[in-house]
């Protein structure tokens, strides 16, 4: 029977129940490949209930560093009897199935090609356990030793970080250290030479960090200079909300009186999330809110009053799938159109695609910024793969001579000084007026504050002509954001290329490692990555020199596609579309193979129609 | 055009208040309600009190929702910033601005359609999170903007101007914000400034979520035969509990008030309230009496005007929230970056 061997380059999945305290086990297994300079890319895949429904940890092992999906799973730990049977089906042949053989399973329920690896856990644990809490929570430390022991990662590293986790926690420290040393030498006596995946200290590492692009997000509000958060629950953006709490809490405080430099409000809803963020705004101080697609629908309202009356507000929608629950849980980068043209009347918002933590970090700090520049609400559009998945990346990064961008405040010094203030009028050509806020000076600046129907003074005015410099300012402060907004990032082929790639957010790491699969099958593919709407002449430019462009995204509609037709005047018959959305995160296997199909095809057609297209 | 221009001369003989201006200062645009509406009579009271009070005019936010009542913030202090938001979710809106800037004097201004129809969840939980805010809804029982649908307010039984009959049950702001836990509850009449005057002072003092409920007929839409709340209908149902007479602790001047039916009922800011009362048995600051009287009118059929609730001890959100006394709007990067020495620690944590 084939067996699968690899050194440093394999995927290992854990099919768990959820509940079982599995989590932080596997989170262990993952860091230790870390500690050893080997990059992995763990992600969760969990469903929207809290206890008993299966949960699903995957780990890809990767000296090379290619941190998207891979797809096919190599060694399966197979923990919850429930999917027993889908999960076998998952290993690839050649491959391996971790079980717990203290019962005995018939020969049907295993496969001839894959080899099953059993480990008597549950008589191991009930063996050494009383507590029936302890036998459930020490067999999963009790996995990972054995799986140490079977890829030879070093068991220091592992004691090293179980000592990091439980710091100043000695009674939980040592059983956990105990239970790790049983499953290890347990493997190492009674298992020995069963895997072929095996690790070895490497140098892929560096310096880089292992973060959730939510906790990025929070703390890049924090650094940001957010101090009015208002959010409403919702699976995959809570917990950028609680981080931001859990920063604010240690980062926040003021040491002479213990106040809060922060404010929380867990609303009752997402209205008024970004009713409490359009108040805070209005009123001079930095609010965000995170949530979700469904949290966007019911923001709209006051997103469209906030654009239109040009108040700052930040919104860091974390996209996942479709409405109710269950699929939910899972990532899409599907909210793309609800984000850029949400609300009534005519609108248009400025949308920041973090890639990563780092991005997700660096970028919550800039929305800040340009939404009180640009006086309206700007999105940060990550989503379920990066926000609640911890992703290898560059260390996080802060000049600390940077001063928060306020954007036009007029002060009561300027007022006093007799300058002139009209709150909706462009005094410099960029669309940008000037804001006061509210309690500036006795008897200058003030003014009232709607959503239409006014005059570059906010004196209430129904005209046609008044309405229509608005709308003309709006749309000239919309165009000078493309100054403003992160370019995007090319990515040239080694050899003159007939194609472009467009693509975005967290397809990033995936479609880096299709782009080298790709050269080595001789397509050679320039690549540039979006990182803001409105789109800048960089995206126009990349777009005309390219016959054909494939824009890979994670949605059914091409969402980013549509934007680039409507608001680029691309070629709609130059974009071909790569689309992925079953709920599972885009594999550089996926893009390479739709984009090998379609050159193939686009190869045999006449060369002069491809020219006419 | 509705925007006239006010004379820019005051006339020399205007009494100023303590902070030098006059009762015209706290004036705004000229009303575009329809002549006679109750919401006007309500811009005055607030004028009135807010002029009373010593208040700089720019020290005041005004904010409001959607509808003829939500309009009226330009009306009334010209030189505060006001914010005309979005249907029935004024409430947010004041909560965020409160959250950046707690030193301004914050003032709602909603109608029944928008506080107690769309608006009711932000209406409840803006009580419960104890907004330091005064919250005042121009009560009656109509849609004035989009001209004379019922409100949720709009009593059982009540006839519509074109002659619809409501047959849903009302609901009353009053009971819903004192459960909710509003600190001071009140009603009023718009055509009763004697009442609302006071009620207003002492709203604007209170420290925490104080609402008045103030029964605003519509001219238009509300104030025939078969409404219950007219300008007539409220005339003769009217039993008002209680008279208010409010002062600023700093006033040196006492008021008259009769021995016996007074109670002194202090405040956070150290000004005192006391209430002259009408009905000697009534106690603001019992709050499950204050509900059952409530029921009780209703049950007779009668609006009960006056304080209804008072709570001395109110706490306001920022206490809840534990924030620094420095408005958020004037924080920058000194006081909130962690800056890069931390950021190192926190990339260390990560690795
Ligand atoms: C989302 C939304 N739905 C509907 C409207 C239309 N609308 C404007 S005002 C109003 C009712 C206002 O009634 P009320 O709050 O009682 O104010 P009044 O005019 O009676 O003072 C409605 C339904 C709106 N502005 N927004
Ligand atoms: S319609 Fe009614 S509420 Fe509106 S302005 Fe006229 S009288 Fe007032
Ligand atoms: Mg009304």
């Amino acid at each position: 029977m084939k067996r699968i061997e690899a050194l440093n380059d394999f995927v290992v999945k854990f099919a768990n129940v959820n509940g079982s305290g599995s989590a932080s086990a596997n989170e262990l297994f993952a860091k230790s490949f870390l500690r050893m300079g080997i990059p992995v890319s763990p992600r969760n895949i969990f469903p929207s209930n809290i206890q008993g429904l299966p949960t699903w940890y995957e780990v890809r092992v990767t000296e090379r560093g290619w941190l998207g999906r891979r797809g096919g799973v190599d060694l399966m730990v197979a923990m919850n009897p429930q999917t027993w049977a889908q999960d076998v089906k998952e290993i690839e042949p050649g491959g391996y199935l971790f079980y717990d053989n203290t019962k005995a399973l018939p020969q049907g329920r295993f496969r001839d090609d894959v080899h099953a690896i059993g480990m008597p856990l549950t008589e191991i644990c009930n063996q050494t356990y009383t507590d029936s809490r302890e036998r459930q929570l020490f067999k999963n430390i009790v996995y990972v030793g054995a799986l140490a022991s079977l890829m030879d990662i070093e068991p220091g590293v592992i004691a090293e970080l179980i000592g990091e986790q439980y710091k100043g926690k000695e009674k939980l420290l040592k059983p956990n250290l105990n239970a790790f040393q049983m499953g290890y030498n347990y493997a190492g006596e009674k298992l020995k030479g069963v895997l072929g995946l095996k690790v070895k200290r490497a140098y892929g590492v560096g310096d880089r960090i292992f973060m959730e692009g939510n906790a990025a997000a929070a703390l890049g509000c924090v650094y940001g200079g957010a101090t009015v958060c208002a959010w409403y629950p919702i699976t995959p953006s809570s917990s950028l909300a609680e981080a931001f709490q859990r920063y604010c809490s240690k980062l926040r405080l003021d040491p002479a009186t213990g106040k809060n430099k922060f404010a929380i409000v867990q609303a009752e809803d997402e209205l008024a999330s970004i009713g409490i963020v359009t108040g805070a705004g209005w009123n001079g101080a930095r609010a965000f809110t995170a949530t979700s697609g469904p949290g966007i629908s019911l923001m709209s309202e006051f997103i469209g009053l906030a654009y239109f009356a040009e108040i700052p507000a930040v919104i860091i929608d974390v996209q996942r799938g479709g409405p109710s629950t269950g699929m939910p849980t899972r990532t899409q980068q599907s909210d793309v159109l609800a984000c850029a043209y949400a609300s009534h009347g005519d609108t248009k918002h400025v949308l920041l695609f973090p890639e990563d933590p780092h991005e997700c970090f660096t970028m919550a700090a800039d929305c800040l910024d340009l939404a009180e520049r640009l006086q309206t609400p700007v999105f940060l559009m990550t989503d379920l793969d990066i926000g609640m998945n911890q992703r290898l990346c560059k260390p996080l990064e802060w000049d600390d001579s940077r001063q928060y961008d306020r954007g036009k405040v007029m002060t009561a010094e300027m007022l006093e000084a007799g300058k002139e203030f009209g709150r909706y009028l462009d005094v410099d050509g960029d669309g940008i007026p000037f804001r006061t806020y509210p309690g500036t000076h006795p008897t200058k600046g003030a003014y009232f504050t709607r959503g239409t129907s006014k005059n570059p003074y906010a004196v209430y005015s129904e005209t046609g002509p008044d309405y229509q410099y608005n709308m003309q300012r709006l749309l000239k402060k919309h165009d000078f954001a493309k100054t403003l907004v992160p370019k995007p990032v090319l990515t040239p082929a080694n050899e003159p290329a007939r194609f472009g790639c467009i693509y975005y957010g967290s397809t990033s790491p995936s479609m880096t490692e299709a782009l080298e699969a790709l050269a080595a099958r001789n397509i050679f593919v320039n690549a540039l990555r979006i990182r803001a709407f409105p789109f800048q002449d960089e995206i126009f430019d990349f777009c005309q020199s390219h016959s054909k462009i494939f824009v890979v995204e994670q949605n059914r509609d091409a969402q980013l596609r549509t934007l680039l037709v409507n608001e680029a005047g691309i070629n709609p018959a130059s974009l071909i579309s790569i689309l992925h959305y079953d709920g599972t995160p885009i594999t550089a296997r996926y893009i390479t193979r739709e984009i090998s199909e379609s050159v193939s095809a686009l190869n045999v057609r006449p060369i002069k129609r491809d020219k006419a297209a | 055009m509705t925007y006239v221009a006010k004379p820019k001369l005051h006339h020399p003989t205007l009494a100023k208040n303590k902070v030098g201006y006059t009762r015209r200062d706290y004036e705004g645009k000229v009303s575009t309600l329809c002549a006679g509406c109750g919401h006007d009579s309500i811009s005055a009271a607030l004028i009135q009190a807010f002029w009373e009070l010593d208040i700089q005019p720019h020290r005041v936010a005004k904010l409001s929702g959607i509808g003829c009542s939500s309009k009226t913030p330009d009306y009334f202090l010209g030189n505060s910033h006001g914010f005309n938001t979005v249907h029935g979710r004024m409430p947010s809106v004041l909560t965020g601005a409160n959250l950046a800037n707690r030193e301004l004097i914050y003032l709602g201004v909603s109608g029944d359609g928008d506080s107690a129809s769309i608006g009711l969840g932000q209406f409840a939980h803006v009580m419960r999170r104890g907004v330091n805010m005064t919250y005042i809804l121009e009560n009656n029982g109509v849609y004035g903007l989009t001209k004379g649908q019922f409100s949720a307010t709009a009593d059982k039984g009540s006839k519509a101007k074109k002659g619809m009959i409501n047959a849903d049950a009302p609901v009353d702001t009053v009971s819903l914000a004192l459960l909710m836990g509003a600190t001071f509850v009140a009603r009023s009449f718009s055509g009763d400034k004697k009442q609302l005057v006071p009620l207003v002072k002492a709203a604007i003092a209170h420290e925490g979520a104080a609402f008045i409920d103030v029964i605003s007929p519509c001219v238009a839409f509300n104030n025939h035969p078969g409404s219950t709340k007219s300008y007539d209908y409220v005339r003769e149902h009217n039993e008002a509990v209680n008279r208010l007479d409010f002062w600023p602790s700093r006033d040196a001047i006492t008021v008259d008030y009769s021995e016996g039916g007074v109670i002194d009922v202090p405040q956070h800011d150290g000004s005192i309230i006391k209430l002259r009362k009408l009905d000697s048995s009534y106690d603001p600051s019992d709050k499950i009496n204050a509900v059952s009287h409530i029921a009780r009118a209703a049950e007779k059929g009668e609006v009960l005007t006056g304080l209804l609730y008072l709570a001395p001890d109110a706490e306001d959100l920022h206490a809840h929230l534990n924030t620094y006394e420095a408005p958020f709007n004037r924080l920058g990067e000194k006081e909130l970056c962690p800056g890069a020495g931390m950021l190192e620690k926190i990339n260390a944590a990560m690795r």
